[in-house]
């Protein structure tokens, strides 16, 4: 009896030992996954060239690409936008959920749209950069010409979203496994 | 004892079935996408001039079918598995993967599909599913059982955080 009574609180200060380093671990890896965010949704919305080519000498033709042009743009932007809310909503609750006592349903909904942020940007990531591979080669087989050409900063700052994004779906990859792996201790 | 033990040992029995039936049906949804999507092949003539489309002019439709037959093969492996083994936790892990990758393939290929289809008035490409309308009829249908096995394997990876978190507070401790 006097042992355990003995060992329970140096368990439960080696468990918070054990704990204390991987909790931190997945603040700053989601820290850096909404920079990520962040920046590919901004980068991506802020996306627009406008170029005027001379057709013939007096009269000259302006021609705009916005990023509203291509759907798959636009889906890029919610996503990745709905995935920054997700890690700032994450860095609060991280912070701040442990001073509830009854968690709840907390660390079900924590795992849960992790997962389901993950399949979003990753959903985003892949139909943005088919377009935009689309965009920059074009396809000679559907007579689609390609666009990159003409509008270079256009494409180099879409291409600039497209990699901060594959950075942040990355980080949110391993957060998602590290919470998994977690959870799969603790029980 | 002897009908506790037998009633979990009854639960255990649905649990492993229920994976393995879904993780049986998401082989043969990928399988049956990544297959139609290869064999998707039209050709076309229009005033002398004949047009041929295949799957391997457009890189999102390679990735589609490669994606698709990742996921097979990793599918296939796994319900081989024996349900003690460690590995599960990895299977886990590799099942948030191919998810990712079955979820980005899905994605690009919708968006070059959606160009075939409406075209995009902006950059001047025209669509071209009025010429070979049964391509992309092919397509979709690839892109619908690609998406069905998505919709498995997210609900297998809700099904794994269910079994680890028991939410409903179903083990006695």
């Amino acid at each position: 009896m006097a042992l355990e009574n003995g060992q329970k609180p140096e368990d439960k200060a080696e468990l918070a030992a054990v704990t204390k380093p991987t909790d931190w671990t997945i603040v700053v890896l989601r820290v850096v996954a909404f920079f990520a965010t962040v920046t590919a949704t901004v980068v991506m919305a802020s996306n627009k060239e406008t170029k005027s080519l001379v057709v013939a000498p007096p009269i000259s033709v302006t021609l705009t690409a916005k990023f509203q042009h291509n759907p798959a743009n636009v889906y890029f932007v919610i996503a990745n936008g709905i995935a920054s809310l997700h890690n700032v909503f994450m860095i609060v609750v991280h912070f701040f959920g442990d001073k509830f006592k009854d968690k709840g349903l907390q660390l079900v909904m924590v795992a849960v749209l992790d997962m389901m942020i993950v399949a979003l940007v990753s959903s985003g990531d892949g139909a943005a950069t088919f377009m935009a591979e689309l965009g920059k080669k074009g396809n000679s087989h559907a007579r689609w010409n390609k666009i990159c050409d003409k509008f270079e900063k256009y494409c180099d700052r879409g291409g600039g979203a497209i990699i901060s994004s594959y950075i942040g779906l990355l980080f949110l990859l391993v957060i998602t496994v590290l919470s998994i792996i977690k959870l799969l201790k603790r029980n | 004892m002897h009908p506790n033990s037998s009633a979990e040992s009854m639960a255990k029995i649905t649990k492993r079935l229920c994976t393995l039936v879904l993780r049986l049906m998401a082989v043969a949804a990928t399988l049956l996408a990544a297959i139609v999507m290869v064999t998707s092949h039209q050709r076309t003539s229009n005033f002398g001039i004949s047009f041929e489309v295949k799957y391997n002019h457009t890189p999102a439709f390679q990735y589609f079918a490669i994606a698709n037959a990742i996921a097979t093969v990793y599918g296939f492996l796994v319900l081989f598995l024996p349900s003690e083994s460690q590995l599960w936790r990895l299977v886990v892990a590799l099942d948030v993967v191919i998810t990712v990758l079955l979820s980005s393939s899905f994605s690009a290929a919708l968006a070059i599909g959606d160009v075939g289809k409406h075209g995009n008035s902006y950059a001047g490409w025209l669509p071209i599913c009025g010429q070979v309308p049964k391509y992309c009829d092919h397509v979709k249908a690839a892109l619908i059982s690609s998406f069905v096995g998505l919709i498995i394997y997210l609900l297998l990876l809700l099904y794994a955080i269910h079994t680890v978190l028991d939410p409903l507070l179903l083990k006695k401790t």
